[in-house]
């Protein structure tokens, strides 16, 4: 009586294994370090990495560590000094296409990382940091849509000689018609034109009026695309910022999350994300010899140099064909197998194109890639902090038709393609947004929390241990391995999921032995009552555990579905003590009932007992 | 060791009129003291927005003299208070009107480095009113559902009477607590609301296992009134009850020694929480379903009556 199948033995044994080894990298503490990658975000390529590593060899870095991590080189060093050398030596080097951003990584051996264990990452409550709640005004996306079809309807009524008065109010677009008669044939060139639209139709007396709303539907991709774009935007400004481990989310409907562990000073980090960016359309200068007019100096009349982004010079023209002001909408698609970006302009910047694209057929055109950015510059000796304008063309094509305001941006590989649809988006029409949340947490106050934590933990787990050790004796220690054992199921899952542990979730491991414990109190209590009740040991063991199942199924159930409630209605901090809890509730149910059964299975199981220590 | 009668017959049921009043008193209190006027809850920037700043002096802080230099520079209504050490100082402001919280924030800076310019800031944080209008919605929200699921999933598993029964243990819980926040003016922060939801958790988790109890007793004794039986089954989970909350006692009470300023809320919130769920699990939820003239037949469904020692599988 009382023996565990082979099978139930070896789950017990693998699953404590695996715990124990998932959460192995949390042992080995954190070493400073220097993360290098790609100023566009994008994954460093081989030739990056062995650019990097060169320089870091000529620069005699004593003990750096290279290795890397998600597309960018992480190099550890023995020490804060070495460190900060190694960083400024290597901003200096590699230049401004490289982002060089200082960390803390963890001391994970090679052969833990190889096969890809990592620590759990720590909340910004717990490292330091800013956190940043952003809000998307969409409405102004809404209305800057809702502007764009007024005009093009107002062309397309004009091209169809029908007069008209068209006008803006709320959500809608009214279009009046002084002459009723032409409400028909209006209302079909609507249709044609954009045939989801939500079209309605008023006649009073001799005139008419035609509303057209967007669906819901619409509203909703509108809103989707507006976001979407600024989580782009935002994205690619945090890249600029050099932070490692940066979070830029969208968080319920119109919030963007922004979170940049381990920068101190909010202040920067709001003006570099602030900052503005747009792009413009240009013809190029074809006539023009760019690496010549590079070495001169002189361009011809009416061009410019430009760098691209590739590198090497470009000579376009002076004037602007369509500035990003006038871009809709820019997204990835396929035509005959090859990637294209469908791009959309409204109906001034569709005019414009149409022009020059009549007049330029088979001519190549370049977008131009401009943003506005800060820099801190040393001027008489005092530091200060000047705009400046950073242009760079970021692609080139063949014009191949005539067009206006949708045409598509051909001869792209589908990874340039899907990031030059970014950039359009990201470099355009970012609808404002507001900061509405703003949290700084030093790093003194990061690692005091993390220190109380551990010390409640500690001391907590300490009493709980002791007490249940007198209390029930063999029982009772046996229940602590459960306990041990569930901490480290805990944590493992913590690392495996890659969640991040803040304060509320170290609350929320301690909070959960003090819950564990309970399953375990079920089970002695209940053995001591079958003891009682004339029992012998082995069939007091047997009826303890298999008479508490339902009882603990249905507490914890009830208890998991707090914790599910609270995941799902729950943000930041308290969505971490949720998985914490709910993680835990699994963890503890499954130590309880199988693992302590195993020990006291191993302990008492299959022999002659006299009586039971409990 | 073993520290309660196992043969104790304590009559819980008997006293359920006293216990009622009791309970009666304490809701009412609690919801009196939670009208804004009367006390209302002393909540955290995370529902009032506002600004909220963490400073560290190099020595102990001079409360009035902070106070004394927010109220000349028109911020006499900021809430001044340690956190945790002396020289620890927390200040909290409600948002202003036509003012950004960051001109706020610098311009309570700029006060206080005036007055000790060593001072260090070690936290800030800004949160805009409709975060907080939003978190407090949410949260409500929040507590209706987990009380719908959990109701849903008793009466699955027990029984209407037996669920409104656990249900009413489980609102009396946090009302309490939330009433006892009130009387105490401790901040309602987030993760106090986070204790709130773990209460309710750990409530009900009580009292099922006293319920439990109470349908293997209908089943295995077949005579007696249903609250000889409740009677017999608090008694005999009550080591187990008192046990627990005990040991998940120890844990928070460890918290609240060591866990520092910022979980404080939060073990205090659970700490309260456990001793009132304590209680009302074994007084307060099998007396309500005894009330609502719970029996044996509720419990026990007609055809499937199932051998002792069978372990109930899951629904």
């Amino acid at each position: 009586m009382n023996r565990f199948p082979l099978w139930k033995n070896l789950i017990v044994v693998v699953a404590v294994a695996a715990g124990l080894l998932i959460s192995l990298p949390n042992l080995f503490g954190e070493a400073p370090a220097v993360q290098v990658g790609l100023s566009s975000g994008e994954p460093l390529t081989d030739s990056g990495i062995e650019r990097v590593k060169q320089v870091i060899a000529s620069q005699q870095i004593e003990g750096a560590a290279p290795y890397l991590d998600k597309g960018r080189l992480m190099v550890r060093f023995p020490s804060v000094d070495v460190q900060l050398k190694a960083a400024d030596s290597l901003r200096e080097v590699l230049g401004k296409d490289y982002v060089v951003a200082l960390t803390l990584t963890p001391n994970t051996p090679a052969w833990l990382r190889a096969i890809g264990l990592r620590p759990v990452p720590l909340g910004l409550d717990l490292r330091g940091g800013v956190h940043f709640l952003f809000e998307v005004d969409i409405s102004t996306a809404i209305k800057q849509r809702l502007d764009s079809y007024a005009s093009d309807f107002n062309k397309l009524l004009r091209d169809n000689r029908i007069r008209r008065s068209i006008s803006v109010t709320g959500d809608e677009v009214l279009i009046r018609l002084p002459d009723a008669a032409d409400a028909d044939r209006a209302e079909e060139l609507l249709n044609d034109a954009d045939p989801a639209l939500d079209i309605e139709r008023r006649v009073s007396g001799g005139s008419a009026v035609i509303v057209v709303r967007m669906t819901p539907v619409q509203i909703k991709e509108r809103e989707d695309f507006a976001i979407q774009q600024n989580v782009t935007t935002l994205r690619n400004r945090v890249n600029e910022l050099g932070v490692a481990e940066p979070v830029v989310q969208r968080q319920g409907v119109d919030r963007i999350v922004v979170q940049l562990p381990g920068v101190q000073d909010p202040a920067q980090a709001e003006r570099v994300l602030g900052a503005t960016a747009t792009l413009e359309f240009r013809l190029v200068c074809d006539d023009a010899n760019p690496l010549e007019v590079e070495r001169t100096g002189r361009a011809p009349l009416g061009c410019e140099l430009f760098q691209s982004r590739d590198g090497g010079p470009v000579v376009l023209k002076r004037r602007v064909i369509v500035t990003g002001d006038q871009l809709v909408d820019a997204s990835q698609g396929f035509d005959q197998g090859q990637a294209i970006v469908n791009v959309r302009l409204d109906s001034k910047g569709a005019r414009s194109m149409l022009e020059t694209t009549r007049e330029n057929l088979k001519k190549p055109m370049a977008v131009v890639f401009i943003e506005q950015k800060r820099e801190t510059v040393e001027r008489d000796g005092k530091k200060i902090e000047v705009p400046r304008v950073e242009r760079e063309v970021i692609n080139v094509a063949t014009i191949n038709g005539v067009f206006s305001n949708s045409f598509q941006i051909t001869g792209l590989d589908t990874f340039e393609a899907r990031d030059l649809a970014l950039l359009l988006r990201a470099g355009a029409l970012a609808a404002p947004v507001y900061k509405i949340e703003e949290r700084t947490i030093g790093p003194s106050l990061g690692q005091d929390n993390i220190d109380r934590g551990i010390e409640a933990f500690l001391y907590g787990f300490l009493f709980v241990g002791l007490f249940m050790l007198i209390y029930y004796r063999v029982f009772g220690l046996i229940a602590n391995i459960g306990l041990l054992v569930n901490v480290v199921l805990i944590v493992a899952l913590l690392s495996l999921l890659q969640a991040a542990l803040t304060l509320p979730g170290i609350a929320g491991i301690v909070l959960t032995i003090g819950m564990a414990v309970d399953a375990n109190v079920l089970i002695n209590e209940r053995i001591r009552e079958e003891v009682r009740n004339g029992s012998t040991p082995q069939a007091a063991i047997s009826a303890g555990y298999d008479k508490v199942f339902s009882t603990i199924a249905d507490a914890n159930i009830t208890t998991l579905i707090a914790g599910i409630v609270l995941f799902a209605f729950g943000s930041g901090p308290i969505k971490g003590f949720a998985v914490v809890l709910c993680l835990g509730i699994m963890t503890s149910m499954f130590t309880a009932l199988t693992v302590t059964r195993a020990v006291v299975n191993l302990v008492y199981g299959g022999r002659k007992v006299e009586r039971l220590s409990v | 060791m073993e520290l309660f009668n196992a043969k104790s017959n304590l009559n819980f049921l008997g006293q359920r009129r006293i216990a009622a009043v009791f309970s009666t008193i304490l809701m009412v209190g609690s919801l009196i003291l939670l009208i804004p006027g009367v006390r209302g809850l002393n909540f955290g920037i995370d529902f009032t927005g506002g600004v909220l700043l963490e400073l560290g002096y190099q020595g102990p802080a001079d409360l009035p003299d902070i106070r004394a230099r927010l109220a000349a520079g028109n911020y006499g209504d900021a809430q001044v208070q340690n956190f945790g050490t002396a020289s620890d100082v927390m200040i909290r402001v409600l948002p202003r009107e036509g003012l950004d919280n960051k001109v706020v924030a610098g311009q309570i800076i700029a006060v206080l480095k005036a007055g000790d310019p060593t001072v260090e800031l070690r936290r800030t944080e800004f949160v805009g009113p409709q975060v907080g209008e939003e978190l407090t919605e949410q949260g409500a929200l929040a507590m209706l559902f987990a009380m719908i699921m959990i109701m849903a999933y008793i009466m699955l598993r027990f029984q209407w009477k037996f669920a409104l029964g656990a249900i009413a243990a489980t609102l009396h819980d946090p009302v309490i607590t939330l009433g006892f926040f009130a009387l105490t003016g401790l901040t309602f922060d987030l993760s106090v609301l986070a204790a709130m939801l773990a209460i309710v958790g750990y409530s009900v988790n009580d009292t099922i296992v006293v319920f439990d109890r109470i349908r293997e007793n209908f089943r295995k004794i077949r005579r007696g009134e249903p609250e000889e039986i409740m009677n017999i089954s608090v008694n005999e989970t009550l080591g187990r009850t008192i046990m627990t909350s005990f040991l998940t006692m120890l844990m928070v009470i460890a918290m609240l020694l060591f866990g520092g300023e910022t979980l404080r809320g939060f073990a205090s919130a659970l700490t309260i929480g456990i001793v009132i769920g304590t209680y009302s699990s074994i007084f307060v939820a099998s007396a309500l379903a005894l009330s609502l003239k719970a029996t044996a037949a509720d419990l026990i469904p007609p055809k499937a009556e199932k051998g002792e020692g069978e372990v109930d599988s899951m629904p």
